[in-house]
């Protein structure tokens, strides 16, 4: 029995990141239509920053902050440089440059920081079956999920993003400067990824610490249907469950496989995600 | 006259011709090179199978290098566990290994498309060589396995320096399996597969099977991958999980985006890129004395910066720019504008 | 007042507009009439920016906006609700409605805008929470233009309202532009191919045919031309 509860709160703290992840994810897919596969790449870096600055001041919470600022910055900064030009160009060449962005910023960030992994701590105690730092991570995604879907439904910015993201040529009929509401939704989506990233990377950062989380932030997003944030919240949450049991049971290297096996099986049921809205093909 | 025989024949002529001409290069290039050329010639048949699936049937695929590890570990438990075998029998055997995983990934994937195959590819890529540490006494964990091939006659040993001898095995292998996707890539199956990715809705009215298509494609693209594999086990001498990274299959993919995403010459000049990217970015390292932490890194930045830059100024790869380049030496451009 | 002067557009190497040019005075229903692929949607996408003109210019209100982006014509007081409607179905209808002020800063009138486009078009207050994907056709169009007007544009472009509508629908929607005109003096650009409706309200006509003007009249007098209308205008 406590086995199961043990599997169950672990699973509960890593599927939060998922959640987190995969929720940067789908704020980016709604706007622009682009699946970010840079994304691990730019929470990757604010971490990295994150560590420097810890390092530097001796103050988790000022890397923390950092990696957050970080993050947006660079989200910004890559939708208006790089996707923006991608507009019209079509879904291979914005999966294609996303992949480039990120083996660059793996690239340099093995470059600068190197190829070994460094220590990297937790937002609080570690220890324990669900301790400090799994509550922190629970609690950060479940009030940053909140808040981006508060904002979504209630403000006037949000109604505007999602108006630019449905039809950015009505949107743009009304007033709404859809340019801009797209590089907001990527600083948005960003800052939550770099969010995702801070509670991933611990214990260790090296290049290659987010690949994994990515591919599993990925699925929750797919599994949760790609423009539906709260179903990615849950599908996160579910999958790292999940993904806890298969780690517990059959073994930790077998745990990628396990999701490769869970997207496959939903997306041959359901092709649009278990919440998706599947949009009928103009023939 | 080329124009009157069957494609079929032109092809193995075209091959018979560049396998002469390796073998020449072989002859005038040192040891080192000869390894290069070897592994070019692996890479372009990886690269070449990845053009069929992505270029020709547009199923983005970020999970070629998994492939490639089954063809490698394929090779090496065989020549470990059955020494009997011969190594032609054994690269048979990585690339039906490499096909028969194509077929089943191709079943789970055929409904997939854009964004989500590529996320399940790419899951695929990061969650297979990790069974390695699943089976350490089979498959000998991060370590990997590590073999001795002895692939030349025993008249032959002695005479031929390994390297010469096996950058030869490779080209042919290699040049074989380019003959026939070529030639599936000239004929009906290239032009469905083309077909299914311009619009699957209208080649599915026009009579084609969508799915088996798509499978197929999958088939053949990680057959080649399979091969590439063994290859690269048989040239090496070992099958370890780090080479068969994430980075791996984007380098593979990048290759191919570099050289011309829908043709497989494209695959030759994006195999000459991998490897001598690699060389260039190690010579640099040595001569402006760089860290291993930048040498090492510098040639996956690298393979990035060139998929930035060709999707946003060159979409058409170095190919694209040669027909480009072909086509104005033919004749004079025609007139821009166009008279109404 | 709109003023447009020898515009052309191209869609790649078509040719929609041929050096059109025409004068809308403030305060009047003007309709835009012509066959399918006259130009007439071009005409109104050209004026809000979504199309850019090859060629000529256009002036709204004293000031050149050929070159201004859509966005920013929108805030300059131009409302183009497009062919269809143009509603968002995944927002809610009141969702869609908000949008059409966002840019306004003052809250209460926004707030009072929303009231009276309600009064406006009855049949969206008990709709006001559904997605607007859930809307009959004659609703959705209503709530476009409901939406058009909910910034208070002085310059309205109406692609093809009554297309698909119920006549009592439709009648009903022109009945709505009529009182607006006497009541606040919006000037409204009517493409219609309903040309008998269209011109029942409207003060003047221009029509299109090929991507150029062919007529240019008022009303009254486009109505009673016989040869016009069967050449141009199907009826």
């Amino acid at each position: 029995m406590t086995t199961f509860v043990n599997l169950t709160l672990a699973g509960l703290s890593s599927g939060a990141v998922y959640a987190a992840l995969g929720l940067s994810l789908v704020i980016i897919y709604r706007a622009t239509r682009v699946v970010n596969f840079a994304q691990p790449a730019l929470a990757l870096i604010s971490a990295y920053i994150a560590y420097s600055v810890t390092k530097g001041t001796g103050s988790y919470w000022l890397g923390f902050a950092a990696a957050i600022v970080v993050g947006t910055l660079l989200g910004l900064a890559v939708e208006r440089l790089l996707i923006r030009p991608l507009r019209d160009a079509g879904e291979l060449s914005a999966i294609i440059a996303t992949l480039g962005l990120l083996l660059v910023l793996q690239a340099v960030s093995g470059m600068i920081w190197s190829n070994e992994p460094h220590a990297f701590s937790y937002a609080f105690d570690f220890r324990g079956r669900f301790s400090a730092a799994d509550l922190f991570a629970v609690l950060a995604v479940v009030v940053t999920a909140a808040g981006v879907l508060l904002l979504f439904k209630f403000t006037s910015l949000g109604l505007r993003m999602r108006a630019a993201a449905f039809n950015p040529e009505v949107a743009r009929l009304l007033g709404v400067r859809v340019g801009v509401m797209l590089t907001i939704g990527w600083g948005l989506a960003s800052a939550v990824g770099s969010l995702a990233g801070m509670l991933a990377v611990p214990p260790f950062i090296s290049p290659t610490t987010l690949d994994e989380v990515f591919v599993f932030a990925l699925t929750a997003a797919v599994l949760g249907g790609l423009d539906n944030p709260l179903g990615t919240i849950i599908g996160g949450l579910a999958l790292g469950i999940g993904l806890s049991y298969v780690s517990g049971l059959l073994g930790p290297e077998l745990v990628p496989l396990a999701a490769l096996a869970i997207l496959v099986s939903v997306l041959a049921v359901r092709p649009a995600g278990l919440f998706g809205r599947a949009t009928a093909r103009r023939v | 006259m080329l124009n009157k025989l069957p494609p079929v024949v032109v092809h193995l002529l075209a091959a018979v011709g560049a396998l002469v001409l390796l073998v020449l290069l072989t002859f005038a290039t040192d040891p080192f090179t000869n390894l290069r050329i070897a592994t070019v010639g692996y890479y372009l048949i990886a690269v070449a199978g990845l053009a069929l699936l992505t270029g020709f049937n547009g199923q983005v695929s970020l999970g070629h290098g998994a492939f490639m590890f089954i063809g490698a570990y394929t090779v090496a438990l065989l020549v470990k566990r059955v020494p009997a075998f011969p190594i032609w029998a054994d690269l048979l055997l990585a690339t039906v290994a490499g096909g028969v995983a194509g077929l089943l990934a191709g079943a789970a994937a055929a409904r997939l498309r854009g964004p989500y195959l590529a996320g399940a590819t790419l899951a695929l890529a990061v969650g297979l060589p990790a069974v390695t540490q699943r089976f350490p006494e089979l498959l000998a964990g991060s370590n990997g396995l590590s073999f001795t091939v002895n692939s030349q006659p025993a008249g032959l040993v002695g005479t031929i320096p390994s390297t010469r001898w096996q950058a030869w095995i490779v080209w042919l292998a290699v040049l074989l399996a380019l003959v026939v996707l070529a030639n599936l890539a000239r004929g009906k199956l290239g032009r469905t597969l083309r077909a299914v990715r311009d619009d699957e809705v209208a080649a599915s009215l026009a009579g084609v099977h969508v799915g088996r298509t798509k499978i197929l494609a999958f088939l053949v693209s990680s057959a080649c991958g399979g091969l590439a594999g063994g290859l690269q086990a048989f040239l090496l001498g070992t099958a370890a999980p780090g080479s068969f990274t994430v980075a791996l299959s984007l380098s593979l993919l990048a290759a191919l985006v570099l050289g011309g995403l829908g043709s497989l010459w494209g695959a030759l000049w994006g195999a000459i890129a991998l490897v001598y990217f690699q060389v260039w970015t190690d010579d640099l390292a040595e001569v402006l004395s760089l860290r291993s932490d930048i040498s090492d890194n510098l040639p996956l930045a690298l393979y990035g910066v060139v998929l930035i830059v060709i999707v946003l100024a060159f979409p058409a790869g170095i190919q694209g720019g040669l027909r480009k380049l072909w086509v104005r030496v033919r004749r004079p451009a025609p007139s821009q504008r166009g008279e109404l | 007042m709109l003023e447009i002067e020898g515009v052309t557009a191209h869609y790649g190497l078509v040719r929609a507009l041929s050096d059109v040019s025409l004068k809308v005075e403030e305060g009047s229903i003007t309709a835009i009439l012509g066959a399918n692929g006259a130009g007439k949607t071009t005409l109104l996408r050209v004026i809000s920016g979504l199309v850019r003109a090859g060629s000529g210019r256009v002036t709204a209100f004293g000031r050149d906006i050929t070159a201004m982006p859509t966005d920013a014509i929108a805030r300059f007081g131009v409302a183009h609700v497009p062919e269809g409607g143009g509603v968002i179905p995944e927002l809610t209808v009141e969702e869609n409605l908000r949008l059409g002020a966002l840019w306004r800063s003052d809250r209460a009138d926004r707030a009072k805008a929303l009231d009276e486009v309600l009064e406006l078009f009855p049949p969206l207050v008990p709709r006001r929470g559904k997605p607007a994907g859930t809307l009959s056709g004659g609703e959705r169009q209503m709530l476009a233009i409901g939406r058009g007007l909910m910034g208070r544009p002085r310059l309205l472009l109406l692609d093809e309202p009554s297309l698909g509508l119920a006549p009592l629908v439709a009648a009903r929607i022109m009945a709505v532009l009529r009182d607006l005109r006497a009541d606040t003096g919006l000037t409204v650009l009517l493409v219609e191919q309903n040309a008998r409706s269209a011109l029942s309200i409207s003060d003047h006509g221009f029509v299109l045919g090929l991507g150029e003007v062919v007529a240019s009249d008022d009303a009254a007098t486009l109505l009673a031309d016989d040869q016009l209308r069967h050449a141009y205008l199907g009826f």
